[in-house]
């Protein structure tokens, strides 16, 4: 891994309230291209919450604010003049808990497509396939597209929704705990799509899992109460890490 | 331990008891209705007009009068009910103005029928100049029916996870195709439900169409909208209180009532129908 490293995302001193609580203290962190990010940390850290804002899903919650500045490409995702349709169409997410829709497996997939008015059978059925083959989950589903997506386990549901967003073909895939509800076999399957994912995307993960940090990543961000303690190539972070608070987590003295 | 066992016997006792006496009871006034009103009942019963004071002939009027009301009562709740619901679980902001419309709109569902009666006729029938009509009469339960449709609706609406809004905008969705694709399709089985209910108070309600949409006696069907139409509910109540041959119009009014139900049956099973079509794809 050579430095220094394309900049995809640049964070300059973001805040971010809750109400009146402060849960993101100037945060000041970059996102490499084709690289996968872990950000790690104690549960309340703001981890999910630093995530969540870089394609700007807590503008879902009332009583929050933004301070500061999230860059993508040369401009400040949090402009007024930001189309926040197109921002999330670039940055994607795959969440916690699994959330395939209640619809077929097939029309998992299809609906990121026809909300862009696409409406080419042929051309449909072959993004549906190309996602899933990426998604590793083509062989598993192939026969059966039309059954509820919901019929799955938990671990192929998780691939469909990371499949469902590969189909929009986005450039930055945040994870939110993508293995937080699957047991160690899926958990591995996922890890191993994510490698195989960054040579395409760029990636962000949020995990509560040190080993899947080690594992996964080539940059490891480490934050505690709301601050960015240490960022750096993970194999420096889980090594020889700077700061004694990221030391102590890492160790297992405390989260 | 044994204390515990005791206590949950005369719990359990009494679970069985009420589910017993409700089941009982809506057994009964299907068995007396069917007995009473089964023997009046043949095809002329169902495809003529009342002849002779009402005690021959048949009630296809009310029957036909009673469909086209309680279909007209949901062609304009839900779309309106839908709406509103729509608005205030995605939209709105939350603010004291919206409590105050969600104080009033379940207040609304407490007024009584007779009430909403006579707003009709004021209203539609009077101010509208509707006059005693089938619109007039389909209007005022319409709106009866609202607020149970409204918040069946938010109910369900809000029962929809936050995930699944999310997983839709996260790949680009606006707001409006999340809610149109995903969350009505996700909602549709518990708003349906909702009409399905209103089906059967819309049906079943004499007084909000009492000095709207009915009239004791017509020669024939409905031609317009704002013709007035016989209803079963209020023929029921007709052959009860009024004419001169209470026996043989006791039996009819069975009669019109087992039809009732069976009419509520059939428009509820349509909604029941498209319930589970979009069940299949919940988990089995």
């Amino acid at each position: 891994m050579n430095l220094p490293e394309e900049v995809r995302i640049q964070t300059k001193n973001v805040d971010f309230y809750y109400s009146d609580k402060q849960t993101l203290k100037n945060v000041n962190m970059a996102i490499y291209k084709n690289r996968v990010t872990a950000i790690i940390g104690p549960s309340g850290c703001g981890k999910s919450t630093f995530i969540r804002l870089l394609n700007r899903m807590n503008d879902l919650i009332p009583n929050t604010r933004v301070e500061g500045q999230v860059i993508l490409d040369n401009k400040n995702i949090y402009d007024q003049d930001i189309d926040v349709v197109a921002l999330r169409r670039k940055v994607g997410m795959v969440f916690q808990k699994p959330n395939p829709f209640p619809k077929s497996i097939r029309d998992n997939l299809s609906y990121g497509l026809t909300i862009n008015g696409l409406n080419d059978k042929e051309l449909i059925e072959k993004t549906v396939r190309r996602s899933l083959e990426e998604a590793a989950l083509w062989e598993e589903v192939k026969d059966r597209l039309h059954e509820s997506a919901l019929r799955l386990s938990g671990g192929q549901q998780q691939r469909l929704c990371i499949a469902r967003c590969l189909v929009v073909e986005p450039e930055v895939i945040l994870f939110d705990e993508p293995c937080a509800s699957l047991d160690p076999i899926s958990t591995k399957r996922i890890e191993e799509l994510i490698e195989q994912l960054k040579e395409n995307y760029t990636i962000v993960i949020v995990t509560h899992n040190m080993q899947q940090a080690a594992r996964v990543s080539d940059y490891t961000a480490f934050m505690y109460l709301g601050e960015l303690i240490e960022f750096g190539p993970t194999e420096k972070i889980f090594t020889v890490p700077e700061d004694k608070r990221t030391e102590e987590y890492i160790s297992g003295k405390f989260g | 331990m044994k204390k515990n066992a005791r206590i949950q016997f005369f719990g359990f006792g009494f679970l069985y008891l009420a589910i017993i006496v409700a089941v009982l009871t809506l057994g009964a006034i299907i068995y007396f209705i069917t007995v009473n009103g089964i023997k009046v009942i043949n095809w002329e019963f169902l495809t003529r007009v009342p002849r002779r004071a009402m005690t021959q002939g048949g009630i296809a009027p009310a029957l036909v009068g009673t469909f086209y009301l309680t279909i007209g009562a949901i062609l304009f709740a839900l779309p309106m009910g839908l709406a509103c619901a729509i608005y205030l679980t995605e939209y709105s902001p939350k603010s004291s103005v919206v409590n105050i419309i969600r104080v009033s709109i379940n207040n609304l569902a407490g007024v009584p029928s007779v009430v909403f009666g006579l707003f009709g006729l004021t209203v539609f029938v009077k101010f509208f100049g509707f006059g005693v009509s089938i619109l007039s009469g389909s209007l005022t339960l319409g709106i009866m029916i609202l607020p149970g449709i409204i918040s069946a609706a938010q109910e369900a609406l809000i029962a929809v996870p936050q995930s699944l809004r999310e997983a839709s905008l996260a790949l680009g969705a606006t707001q409006w195709q999340t809610i149109r694709k995903i969350v009505l399709p996700t909602a549709l089985p518990g708003i349906l439900t909702g009409v399905i209910l209103s089906i059967g108070r819309a049906a079943g309600e004499t007084a909000p169409i009492m000095f709207t949409a009915v009239t004791f006696y017509t020669r024939g069907f409905p031609n317009s909208i704002l013709d007035e139409v016989m209803a079963l509910p209020y023929h029921i109540y007709a052959l009860m209180t009024e004419g001169t041959f209470p026996e043989r119009q006791t039996m009819i009014a069975y009669g019109c009532a087992l039809i009732l139900l069976f009419l509520v049956l059939m428009v509820s099973g349509i909604a029941i129908y498209l319930r589970q079509r979009q069940r299949k794809y919940e988990l089995a």
